[in-house]
């Protein structure tokens, strides 16, 4: 993973000055570059990925059957499930979107040096890195959290989980959730701050747009987590009964508070998918974004409307019917601003000229299996259905189509788009294509299914279920197993890529690609650029 | 660019009986589906998921008649936005690329169609909300009650509790799949079913003894959390004699999957025979001994 010492690089060596030859524990245990600590990121995320999806296929294994031995502890099973959903949230997702792929290409696109503050960007990375280490704790500890990711005391509470797997988890959220909060800090400045000459905000490419907002969410979101998490690691160690009825708490509160802080981190995980899925569609239409204004204050609109409908997951808990009614009709208001933003991205399409490349086919994979998943989403708004549908498959089916067929498949996308000037060498277009194409049928075969499931009243966080169900989970499960092989097929694509020695042009997209980051070097050099760049 | 008017309404008029043929299809299966429900032992229609279910089960309930309706018509109306953004992605990728449009537009505004685009979903929405309301203030009525029941979550079991019927309190363990009996269904059968009559309002008071868990059945569209030192409501009307079955649907711990719901829904007579020798047992400190099924065995005897 080098930047600098690539023979294919010695072009550009005048970049480098000779002096960026830093050692390994320098380079990447100290760093303070932007693209190292983007690097740093990308590859925890994809190890983080391939752990989250092992315990998937440990998950769909032993749901193939009813009646099933693979896991046969209750606790083991809902420990297993509360690290995928953690994993995958807060180690995957999140940091391959924002500390990855914010970090490479927010500073590049907006013509600055690096991030504003270096050393907190290294800082965010060793937090982040720390927290993956706690989650693992809270897995192997004793018996293991088993409290599902959204942590509701009671259950969470040491009468009912005692032992310190909990603790180590909810540290893990605390450390995760600094390694945000820094991070977020830092994209502010940058972005406020260092934009390049002429690079007025309703300038500023879409992805920077997103990462912006998603920092600001961030930002006032982190901490009503880290507040929520405090007060139940006092209940748990303490003797406090914020959360706990026998002293005068409230269960309900922390549900409150979780989702305050949780439904605007699912737009922290859509935001910057929505970025990157901008470049890549126009790129490959080559047409520039259709109706730029729309698509940026769409996204903040988003973000706005996200802090004030949290208690539609709390639909089937503590709120009254008027509260409902409330949380129900701000939910549905924001399909509003995402039907904007699918539609200009359809526009975009419209009338340019499509290159079907690799990160194309996961950026139309993304647009179509959003919109399923938003569809369901409306669904969901509804407090009504709700009622039937909380806690069930379908919501399992709905948060899967926007998570691992929305996110996922926007991080592979910008992976696919930007791989080239990262690494500096191509990645395999036909052994990619074989990777959409599995993964995209093994996810569908997969979550699709779930729906019927949903629909009949099979609840989620079950290691085992009546037999009637016994069919659309075998479907589901041989799902999981392609999207487990197209994985492996991912693999490979990266052991291609690292082993390449083809040499990439500065702007191997060609005309549609027209963000700063293009007209640098690929791989981009340790000092992306020798001039400030103007905007026109 | 555009297509001809022509060309364009027979494809129109196409999709029309493709979409109407798969509503004929979807309405076919989905009586067919509630026509065919199982009966058990005693001769009352089962009330479970069946194999291969791909809709909500049968609805047995006013409330779950009325979130039948309105699953369908939001899903409708999501199935038609999926499918316009689909036929749009294949027709765009199929009419757009560069081979057939070597060289791309340049267009990036379009007033017009920005407000439609805007504005169309925000009246399907409220299209959506007004029926939607109605649903919630249904659900929320519990006035006219004929009884009360006291729903206890516990780990990993639930408590009934009869209000107005002194004593009538009692527990409801799932069976273990090794004492199952012929009829009993795995995970889904408890030792002690909820006993109630057919044709009356019921209000379920739903609380908790530890963790959250949540008192959910599927075929009467009732489901809120038991929240520890909280009660909240739900109520059920259940249309016909049969046995309805639901499970605890929040994370309660190890044995989460273990506690489900079982509900015999008797006729009148059968329910306060039942319920007297409930009250008779629970006079003497016991559980209630009878089983409903025999309550209903006896008075089809006599």
């Amino acid at each position: 993973m080098s930047s600098t010492v690539l023979p294919g690089h010695d072009a550009h060596g005048a970049h480098d000055h000779g002096a960026h030859k830093p050692s390994f524990v320098r380079r990447w245990l100290m760093s303070t570059n932007h693209k190292d600590i983007g690097t740093l990121y990308i590859t925890w995320a994809i190890i983080a990925a391939l752990e989250g999806g092992v315990l998937s296929m440990i998950m769909r294994a032993q749901l193939m059957h009813p009646n099933n031995t693979i896991i046969t502890n209750g606790q083991t099973w809902n420990a297993i499930v509360t690290a995928h959903g953690l994993l995958m949230i807060f180690f995957f997702v999140m940091p391959a979107l924002i500390g990855g792929f914010g970090n490479w290409f927010v500073p590049m696109m907006i013509g600055a040096p690096d991030m504003a503050f270096p050393r907190l960007n290294n800082m965010s990375f060793w937090f982040l890195f720390m927290g993956f280490i706690f989650v693992n704790l809270g897995l192997l500890v004793g018996h293991g959290s088993g409290v599902g990711w959204t942590l509701y005391p009671p259950l969470t509470d040491s009468t009912y989980q005692p032992g310190p797997a909990v603790d180590f988890t909810l540290f893990s959220l605390h450390l995760a959730g600094i390694s945000s909060l820094l991070g977020a800090i830092n994209f502010i400045a940058t972005i406020l701050n260092m934009r390049a000459p002429g690079m007025t905000m309703h300038k500023m490419p879409l992805f920077v747009w997103s990462i912006l907002v998603t920092a600001f969410l961030l930002l006032l979101a982190i901490p009503v987590l880290a507040g929520a998490i405090t007060m139940l690691i006092m209940d748990r160690n303490f003797g406090t009964s914020f959360f706990e009825p026998g002293g005068g708490g409230d269960p309900v509160l922390f549900q409150h508070l979780f989702w305050f802080f949780g439904h605007p981190e699912v737009y922290i995980m859509i935001l910057p998918a929505f970025g990157i899925i901008s470049h890549v569609v126009s790129t490959f239409s080559k047409k520039p974004i259709f109706g730029y204004l729309g698509m940026v204050y769409a996204m903040v609109a988003i973000g706005f409307v996200g802090f004030v409908v949290w208690a539609h997951h709390m639909f089937v808990s503590g709120i009254s019917v008027d509260s409902k009614v409330y949380f129900e009709a701000a939910t549905l208001v924001i399909a509003v601003p995402t039907g904007v933003k699918v539609f200009s991205w359809l526009a975009t399409m419209w009338g340019g000229s499509i290159e079907l490349k690799t990160p194309m086919l996961w950026a139309i994979g993304f647009i179509f299996m959003f919109v399923v998943g938003g569809a369901t989403g409306v669904v969901l708004a509804n407090a009504g259905l709700d009622t039937e549908l909380h806690n069930t498959y379908f919501i399992i089916a709905h948060f899967h189509y926007v998570l691992s067929m929305g996110s996922v498949f926007a991080i592979f996308a910008g992976f696919y788009y930007w791989i080239g000037k990262m690494y500096g060498r191509p990645y395999p277009e036909f052994w990619a294509k074989v990777h959409f194409w599995s993964f995209f049928i093994g996810v569908n075969l997969t979550f699709f299914p779930q729906h019927f499931l949903g629909l009949a009243g099979m609840p989620r966080r079950y290691p085992d279920y009546p037999t009637a169900f016994a069919g659309w989970n075998y479907v589901s499960s041989i799902g999981a197993m392609i999207s487990g092989a197209s994985s492996v097929v991912f693999l490979y694509i990266l052991f291609r890529i690292f082993t390449s020695k083809e040499v990439l042009a500065d702007n191997y997209w060609g005309q549609g690609a027209t963000t700063l980051e293009w007209t640098v070097p690929s791989p981009a050099p340790h000092h992306t650029f020798e001039d400030v760049p103007v905007i026109r | 660019m555009m297509m001809r008017p022509a060309k364009l309404a027979s494809m129109v008029t196409r999709l029309g009986c493709v979409a109407l043929a798969t509503i004929t299809l979807f309405a076919m299966a989905h009586t067919a589906q509630a026509a065919g429900l199982p009966t058990n032992s005693a001769g009352l229609p089962v009330h479970a998921p069946q194999p291969w279910e791909w809709w909500l089960q049968p609805s047995a309930s006013p409330v779950e008649k009325s979130i039948d309706w309105m699953m369908q018509y939001v899903l409708w109306m999501m199935f038609g936005v999926v499918a316009l953004v689909g036929v749009l992605i294949a027709f765009i990728v199929f009419r757009f690329n560069a081979k057939k449009n070597p060289v791309a537009s340049t267009t990036t505004h379009n007033t017009l169609i920005e407000v439609i685009w805007t504005l169309v979903p925000a009246v399907l929405l409220v299209a959506v909300v007004v029926p939607s309301l109605n649903l919630i203030y249904q659900q929320a009525d519990y006035k006219n009650r004929y009884m009360t029941v006291r729903v206890t979550g516990h780990q990993w079991y639930w408590e009934y509790s009869y209000k107005g019927a002194k004593g009538v309190d009692f527990t409801s363990y799932a069976i273990p799949p090794d004492k199952l009996k012929p009829g009993q269904i795995r995970q889904l059968s408890a030792n002690h079913p909820l006993v109630v009559p057919v044709g009356k309002k019921i209000v379920f008071q739903i609380t908790s003894g530890d963790v959250l868990h949540s008192f959910f059945i599927p075929s009467l569209g009732v489901q809120r959390y038991a929240i520890p030192g909280q009660i909240w409501h739900q109520w059920t009307k259940i249309a016909s004699p049969g046995v309805y079955y639901g499970e605890c649907n929040q994370i309660c711990g190890m044995n989460h999957d273990n506690m489900p719901i079982e509900i015999v829904a008797l006729p009148m007579k059968q329910f306060q025979a039942w319920l007297a020798k409930a009250k008779a047992d629970a006079a003497q400190g016991n559980v209630p001994k009878v089983h409903p099924y025999e309550v209903l065995a006896d008075n089809s005897a006599k």
